[in-house]
C-alpha cells in the first residue's frame, strides 16, 4: 500500500493504524533497498501541509520537517543560520538536495548526516507528533547514535525549531570528504559564535559529525572560547587534542579513526576562525 | 488519502497522462518499464550516479529515489522531452554533440536534464555554477571538461567551431557520427529495447569469499514462487561449464559446482516473469553455505602451505612473465647512484555507469545475444562452447556500451541468458545491479611492485631490476596478459641497457582481476616514474631533462631489444612539456615561498609508453566495404564503439582512403552476422589495427572503382544516387550502378581487407618485437595540497601524446581528458576492498569537481604501420597521470607516496611521519 496523507494528523493516524514506512525525499529509504522491491506499506509525507515551509517566529525559526535541503539553502535566513545553509548545499548533490528533507536527515540518524552538526551548533530542537500528542526534544537528545533516535515508532518528526538567540552570531560549516560533490563526510564541523560588546566571544557552539556514533558538541572547548578573540591564531592553536578526545571515530573505507580526530581538530579551528570572521562582519 | 488508485494523473514531457503503476515503485523503473521512457538510465539505484535524473516540476531529482506516487499531479520531464520541456534543451543537445561531450553516452541524459534545469533558472551561467549543477551526475568517460564547455556553449552560442581544415577527412574534428541517439535518449544500451515477453534472470550469488555449498529443493522453491519459470544450475549448462577470455586459461564456471572461490560467484539463476523475479527475496533461496578460510591478498596466497585456489596452479601462481637483457648486477654496479622502492596499488573498479545487461533469444538452432560487450567474436566463441554448439550458431549483436574500459571484454550476463534462452526457448534478459557489477566483474589488478634503478652521474640510466606480483583473484581472466605486458613496459619509455623485469599473477579468493585500461602498466608506472624522479633529484638533475636524456628514440632498443625506427615520439612529448614545466615548477615554488597556511603546491611529470595491440600474438581486424547499387557505400565496421569513437574514426579513415566524403558512407556497426571480425576493443588497437584494415579496404575499393572507370590513381570519386562519377582533370566518367551485378552481400563492388600487426614471439628472456607500434606520452600535473588535512586538489594537467596521426583531434582530446580523470581516481581516491564498498558512495570516482582543466598537446610522429601513421591513445591517456600527481605531491611536500590511492588519511600520516608538517 502507498498512502499519501495530506495532513499531519492523518499521517499520524495512518502510522498508528497501518504501521507503514515513512518516506519523504526517499534518499535513504530507496538506497537501503539495494535491489529489493519497494516495501509493501509506504506513507508518503510529501503532501502533508504542516511539514512544509520555514517560518520566522518571535522566539524561534520553525523549519517544517519536510523542507528540502534546496529550500533551506535558498531561504532568506538570519546569518547565524549560515552554517545550516552551507550544510544544505553540501548534502549529496543538487538532486539529493531537491529531494532530501531536514526531517529525514535527522530521523535517518547517519553518523555522517550533514544536517546534525549545524543544528547542534544552533541549539535546535525538534518536534515529534504522535497519537498521544506533541513533544519537543533538543536535537542532541533526539539523535542518540548510529541510526538510533528518540523517535517512538508511532511518532512523526514534524518540525525543527531554531531558537533566535544565536541568530545574530556568525556560523561556519566545513565538510571534509575524499572528493568534491556527492561524498559521505569523513568529518564535518559546525561552529556558531556570538560576539559580545567587548569584541570577544560571548557565546559559542561547536559540533563535530562523523567522528562518533552521533554528532557531538565540544563543551569544554565552547567554554574555553568564551571571552577570547581568536583573530590571528592558527587553527591548530585554537583546539587542543584534549578538546576532541571525547569523540570516538571509527576506521572505515573513508578514513582511519586517528585521521578523523586529527582532521576534526584542524577543521574545528578553521571553522572557529571562519565563524568569527562572519560574526564580526 | 489515496489507496492504490487505478491510475495516477501527471504531466509527462508536456502531455497530460494517466498511468497505472505501483505508486511505491521507483519512478525510474516505472518510466522505463511501464511508460517506455528508456532514455532515463539506471546506474546505481541509490542516488549515487545521477544517470536517472529527471525534472519534477522543473527541479532535477533522481528518479530512482522518487516513488512513482510522489509525482502524481506533477510535471515530469525526461531526456526525451527536454527539447520541448525546457528552454535550453535543444541548444544543450546540439552543444553536447558538437563538443564531443557524449562519449559512451550513458550519463548524457542525466547531464542534459541537470544542465537544462540549471540554464533555465540561471540568467548568467558561469563555470562554477555549471559544475555545481552537474556535481550529481557521474561520468566515467569524458573527464567532464567537454560537458562543462558544452553547457557554457549552450548558454551563449558561439559560431560553429569552424576550425581550419585542409580538406582531408583524416585530421578533422568530426563530431561523432553515432552521436545523435546519445543526446536524444534513444540510444539502446544493454538494458534497453527488450522484447515485451522477455523473461528476467537473476543470479544467486555467494555471500562468502570462499565456501562449500549445497543446493536444496530447487523444484519445490520454484513451485512455491509463482511466475518463476526455471531455476538453473551447473546441470543445466548444455556445453562446457567454463569460460575465459584467453582460451588456454579458461577456468571460470558459469555456475560454481560444490565450492565458490569469490564473493559474488554464481551458483544458480532464477528465471521468470519480470515482475515476479524482481519481487523475489533471494535470501530465501534454498542453498546452504559452509564458509571456508579464504585467501585474501597476496600474502595469504603466497604463504607457505597456503591452500590452492585452483588445484592445477601450484603456489597459487597463475603465470609468470619475464623480460631480461644484459647484466643487471653489472649495470647497477656501474651506476653512480641507485634508488629502490616498494609500491602497492589496490583493486580498482571500472565503474562504468552502465551495469552489465542484455537479453538473449533462441532463433531455431541459433542463439542471438544483444548485450553490452567489447569483444563480440570472443563472446560468440565462448558462448558456443558453453552451449555446446558451433560458433556460427551464435550471433552477438553488441548494444551501445555504457562504458567498458576493459571489463566488458569478459563475459558477464551472456552465459546466463544464453543458457536460459537456449533451454526455455523464450527471450531472457538480465541486468546487473550495481552491487552485483562491482562485486563480480573484473577489476584492475592490485600490484605489489619492487624496483631498483641505477644511473650514472651524468644522468644516463644503466639498469633496472623490477619484480611485481599482481593479485589476479580467483580466475585467470586477463591475468596472463598483465603478467606479460608489465615486464615489457617496466623500463618506461626510456633506454635501459641492463634490464630484468619479472611479474607473477597470483590467484586469491577475490573477484577476478582482468583488463582495465593499461593491463598493469599504470600500476607499474606508479613505481617506475616515481623512482625516476628520486633518481634524478638524487643526482641533482631536473626530472624532466633526465627523462628527455633517457627517452627512447628511433634508434635505441627497448627492453625487449626492439628498435622502433620511425614513430617513436617520446622525446617530442617530453620536449613539448618544457615551457609548461618551467612555468609550473616556478609557480609552485613561488607560491610555497610565500605560503603561510597549510596549502602547498607542486608540479610533477611522468612519461609513458604502451604497445598497441596484443603482445606478440596475432590480433587481426577485417573490414568490408561495399558499393551498393544505390550509390551508397556500406562500411562494415566491427570494432565495438564503447564511447572511444571507432564508429567515427574508422569511417574517417575509410572515407579518406576511398577518397569520398564521410556522408557517402552508411555505417554497419558491430554484429557477428554482419561485420567481419575486428577483434576486441582493447589494447589501444582499434584505431591502429582496424583503422589500418579500413585504410586497406578503402584503397582496394577505390582501386576497383577506378579500374571500372578506367581512370588513373588521382581521379576523384563522387557517389550519387544510383551512379558513381569518376572525374580526372576535365574527363568525367559516370558509372550507372543499376545495370551491374551484385555479390552475395548485395554490393556492386566490394573489398575486404585484413590487417594483423607484424610482431614476433618473445624468447625465453622476453626478447623480440612484441608490438608493431607504441604510443608515447607524458603528463604534467599541478596540484595543491592541504598539508594539515592531507587533501589534494589537482589544478591542471598538461598532457602530451604522440598519436602518430591525429585522425580526429576532438575525440582524442576526449580520450585524454577521460584518461586523466581515471588517473586522478587511481592516484587519489579509488580502491575496492572485497566485501566492502559495493556501491558508488563507498567506492568513489572523480566527480565534475575533481577533474581540472586538461591541456592536450598532440604530437604526430607517424607510425609507418598505422593508418595514415595513426596509433592508439585509449590506454596511453591514463598511464602517466597518477605518477605525475604523486611526483607533484613530492614536489610540494617532500612526501613520497608508495601506496595508492593517496587518500587524505594516508597523505596526512605520511606528512606527520616526515615531521615537518605535523
Amino acid at each position: 500500500m502507498f498512502w499519501q496523507p495530506t495532513s499531519l494528523q492523518e499521517a499520524v493516524r495512518l502510522l498508528a493504524d497501518e504501521g507503514g514506512i515513512l518516506v519523504a525525499g526517499g534518499t535513504d529509504v530507496f538506497p537501503a533497498l539495494v535491489d529489493r522491491p519497494s516495501p509493501a506499506g509506504l506513507i508518503d509525507l510529501t503532501r502533508c501541509a504542516e511539514l512544509k515551509g520555514i517560518a520566522i517566529g518571535a522566539d524561534a525559526i520553525r523549519i517544517g520537517a519536510g523542507s528540502r535541503w534546496s529550500e533551506i539553502a535558498r531561504a532568506s535566513l538570519p546569518r547565524g543560520l549560515a552554517a545550516l545553509q552551507a550544510a544544505a548545499r553540501e548534502v549529496g548533490s543538487v538532486q539529493i538536495q531537491n529531494s532530501g528533507t531536514i526531517g529525514g536527515n535527522l530521523c535517518n540518524a547517519s553518523p555522517a548526516a550533514d544536517g546534525v552538526p549545524p543544528l547542534l551548533a544552533l541549539d535546535a530542537a525538534i518536534e515529534l507528533v504522535g497519537p498521544h500528542g506533541l513533544r519537543r526534544l533538543r536535537v542532541g537528545d533526539f539523535v542518540l547514535g548510529n541510526r538510533r533516535t528518540a523517535r517512538a515508532a508511532d511518532e512523526i518528526l514534524s518540525a525543527v525549531l531554531i531558537p533566535r538567540r544565536l541568530e545574530a552570531g556568525g556560523s561556519a560549516f566545513l565538510k571534509l570528504g575524499a572528493r568534491r560533490y556527492m561524498v559521505i563526510s569523513i568529518v564535518m564541523v559546525a561552529v556558531t559564535l556570538v560576539p559580545g560588546p567587548d569584541g570577544r566571544i560571548a557565546d559559542a557552539r561547536v559540533a563535530v559529525g562523523a567522528a562518533s556514533a552521533a554528532a557531538q558538541r565540544l563543551g569544554g572547548l565552547e567554554a574555553r572560547l568564551i571571552g577570547t578573540d581568536p583573530v590571528g591564531s592558527a587553527p591548530a592553536d585554537l583546539v587542543s587534542a584534549a578538546d576532541v578526545a571525547g569523540l570516538s571515530p571509527i576506521d572505515d573505507v573513508r578514513a582511519s579513526a586517528a585521521y578523523r580526530l586529527d582532521a576534526a581538530r584542524e577543521l574545528v579551528g578553521r571553522a572557529i576562525l571562519q565563524a568569527w570572521e562572519a560574526a564580526r562582519a | 488519502m489515496l489507496d492504490q488508485p487505478a491510475a495516477f494523473a501527471l504531466t509527462l514531457n508536456g502531455e497530460p497522462c494517466r498511468i497505472a503503476a505501483d505508486p511505491g515503485a521507483r519512478l525510474s523503473a516505472v518510466l522505463r518499464d511501464q511508460i517506455g521512457c528508456e532514455g532515463t538510465k539506471i546506474g546505481c539505484n541509490a542516488g549515487d550516479c545521477g544517470a536517472c535524473t529527471v525534472l519534477v516540476d522543473g527541479e532535477p531529482v533522481c528518479a530512482c529515489l522518487t516513488a512513482f506516487g510522489q509525482v502524481a499531479g506533477r510535471a515530469v520531464v525526461t531526456v526525451e522531452g527536454i527539447e520541448a520541456g525546457t528552454r535550453s534543451g535543444a541548444a544543450l543537445k546540439a552543444a553536447m554533440l558538437a563538443r564531443g561531450a557524449a562519449q559512451c553516452g550513458i550519463c548524457t541524459p542525466g547531464m542534459l536534464v541537470s544542465a537544462a534545469a540549471y540554464l533555465d533558472r540561471t540568467p548568467v551561467p558561469d563555470e562554477a555554477g555549471v559544475r555545481d549543477a552537474l556535481g550529481g551526475v557521474l561520468c566515467r568517460c569524458t573527464g567532464y571538461g567537454k560537458i562543462v564547455e558544452a553547457v557554457l556553449d549552450a548558454a551563449a552560442p558561439k559560431g560553429a567551431e569552424a576550425a581550419a581544415f585542409d580538406g582531408g577527412i583524416v585530421g578533422r574534428r568530426v563530431p561523432r557520427l553515432d552521436g545523435v541517439p546519445k543526446v536524444d535518449g534513444t540510444e539502446r544500451y544493454g538494458a534497453d529495447g527488450w522484447p515485451a515477453e522477455t523473461l528476467l534472470l537473476r543470479a544467486v550469488r555467494s555471500p562468502h569469499h570462499r565456501a562449500r555449498f549445497t543446493l536444496g529443493d530447487l523444484e519445490g522453491w520454484r513451485a512455491a514462487h509463482p511466475g518463476v519459470v526455471a531455476v538453473l544450475t551447473t546441470a543445466d549448462v548444455p556445453g562446457r561449464n567454463l569460460y575465459g577470455v584467453i582460451p588456454a586459461f579458461a577456468d571460470q564456471p558459469v555456475f560454481a559446482t560444490g565450492e565458490v572461490r569469490f564473493r559474488g560467484e554464481a551458483v544458480a539463476a532464477v528465471v521468470g516473469d519480470r515482475a515476479a523475479v524482481e519481487a523475489l527475496d533471494l535470501a530465501g533461496f534454498p542453498v546452504a553455505w559452509e564458509p571456508l578460510d579464504a585467501l585474501i591478498g597476496l600474502d595469504a596466497a603466497l604463504a607457505d602451505g597456503a591452500a590452492l585456489v585452483q588445484a592445477n596452479r601450484p603456489g597459487n601462481v597463475l603465470v609468470r612473465g619475464r623480460v631480461a637483457k644484459g647484466d643487471v648486477a653489472a649495470g647497477l654496479a656501474a651506476a653512480d647512484r641507485t634508488v629502490s622502492g616498494q609500491f602497492a596499488t589496490g583493486f580498482v573498479e571500472h565503474a562504468y555507469i552502465e551495469p552489465e545487461a542484455g537479453f538473449a533469444r533462441r532463433v531455431g538452432d541459433r542463439i542471438e545475444i544483444a548485450a553490452c560487450t567489447q569483444a563480440p567474436y570472443m563472446d560468440r566463441d565462448d558462448v558456443a562452447l558453453v552451449l555446446g554448439i558451433a560458433p556460427e550458431q551464435v550471433r552477438i549483436i553488441p548494444t551501445a556500451v555504457g562504458g567498458g574500459f576493459g571489463s566488458k571484454l569478459d563475459l558477464s550476463v551472456q552465459p546466463f541468458i544464453a543458457v536460459a534462452a537456449w533451454r526455455l526457448g523464450r527471450p531472457v534478459g538480465m541486468v546487473y545491479s550495481r552491487p552485483e557489477s562491482i562485486m563480480t566483474t573484473t577489476k584492475r589488478h592490485p600490484g605489489r611492485l619492487a624496483m631498483t634503478v641505477g644511473a650514472t652521474r651524468d644522468g644516463r640510466l644503466t639498469a633496472i631490476d623490477f619484480s611485481g606480483d599482481f593479485d589476479t583473484g580467483a580466475y585467470a581472466s586477463w591475468g596472463p596478459t598483465v603478467a606479460n605486458r608489465v615486464p615489457v613496459h617496466a623500463s618506461g619509455p626510456y633506454f635501459v641497457p641492463d634490464y630484468r623485469a619479472e611479474a607473477r599473477a597470483i590467484l586469491t579468493h577475490s573477484v577476478p582481476a582482468g583488463a582495465f585500461r593499461g593491463f598493469g602498466v599504470p600500476q607499474m608506472a606508479v613505481a617506475q616514474e616515481q623512482l625516476f624522479d628520486e633518481l634524478a633529484l638524487g643526482l641533482g638533475l631536473d626530472p624532466l631533462e633526465f627523462r628527455i636524456l633517457n627517452a627512447l628514440t628511433a634508434e635505441t632498443p627497448t627492453a625487449t631489444g626492439q628498435v622502433l625506427g620511425a614513430g617513436a615520439g617520446m622525446r617530442a612529448c617530453l620536449e613539448a612539456l618544457r615551457p609548461h614545466w618551467a612555468r609550473a615548477r616556478a609557480a609552485a615554488e613561488t607560491f610555497n615561498a610565500t605560503a603561510s597556511g597549510s596549502l602547498r603546491r607542486g608540479a610533477g611529470v611522468a612519461g609513458m609508453w604502451y604497445g598497441c595491440g596484443n603482445t606478440s600474438m596475432s590480433n587481426p581486424s577485417t573490414i568490408r566495404i561495399g558499393l551498393k547499387p544505390d550509390g551508397r557505400i556500406a562500411l562494415h565496421q566491427g570494432a565495438v564503439d564503447i564511447g572511444q569513437g571507432s564508429n567515427t574514426v574508422i569511417a574517417q579513415i575509410a572515407a579518406e582512403a576511398l577518397g569520398v566524403d564521410l556522408a557517402a558512407l552508411d555505417l554497419v556497426s558491430a554484429d557477428t552476422d554482419l561485420t567481419p571480425d575486428c577483434g576486441k576493443t582493447s589494447a589501444s588497437r582499434q584505431t591502429f589495427v582496424t583503422g589500418r584494415a579500413a585504410e586497406l579496404a578503402g584503397r582496394a575499393l577505390r582501386a576497383a572503382i577506378l579500374r571500372l572507370a578506367n581512370a588513373g590513381p588521382d581521379a576523384a570519386i563522387v557517389c550519387g544516387p544510383g551512379r558513381v562519377i569518376v572525374a580526372e582533370g576535365e574527363a568525367r566518367r559516370e558509372i550507372d550502378l543499376a545495370g551491374l551485378a551484385v555479390d552475395r552481400h548485395g554490393y556492386v563492388l566490394a573489398a575486404e581487407e585484413t590487417f594483423d600487426p607484424p610482431t614476433s614471439p618473445l624468447d625465453a628472456n622476453g626478447q623480440g618485437d612484441p608490438y608493431a607500434v607504441y604510443g608515447f606520452g607524458a603528463h604534467l600535473a599541478e596540484i595543491e595540497i592541504d598539508t594539515a588535512l592531507g587533501t589534494v586538489r589537482v589544478l591542471h594537467v598538461t598532457a602530451a601524446h604522440d598519436v602518430g596521426r591525429a585522425v580526429n583531434p576532438l575525440l582524442i582530446e576526449g580520450q585524454v581528458e577521460g584518461g586523466v580523470a581515471q588517473g586522478i581516481g587511481l592516484a587519489l581516491m579509488e580502491e575496492f576492498i572485497p566485501g566492502r564498498g559495493e556501491n558508488l558512495h563507498d567506492y568513489l570516482i572523480p566527480t565534475v569537481g575533481d577533474v581540472p582543466p586538461v591541456t592536450t598537446i598532440l604530437i604526430e610522429d607517424g607510425a609507418p604501420a598505422g593508418p595514415f601513421g595513426a596509433k592508439g591513445v585509449g590506454e596511453q591517456a591514463l598511464i602517466p597521470t597518477a605518477p605525475a600527481i604523486l611526483n607533484a605531491i613530492h614536489h610540494a611536500t617532500g612526501l613520497r607516496v608508495t601506496r595508492v590511492p593517496a587518500t587524505p588519511d594516508r597523505i596526512r600520516a605520511g606528512l606527520v611521519g616526515l615531521g615537518g608538517q605535523a
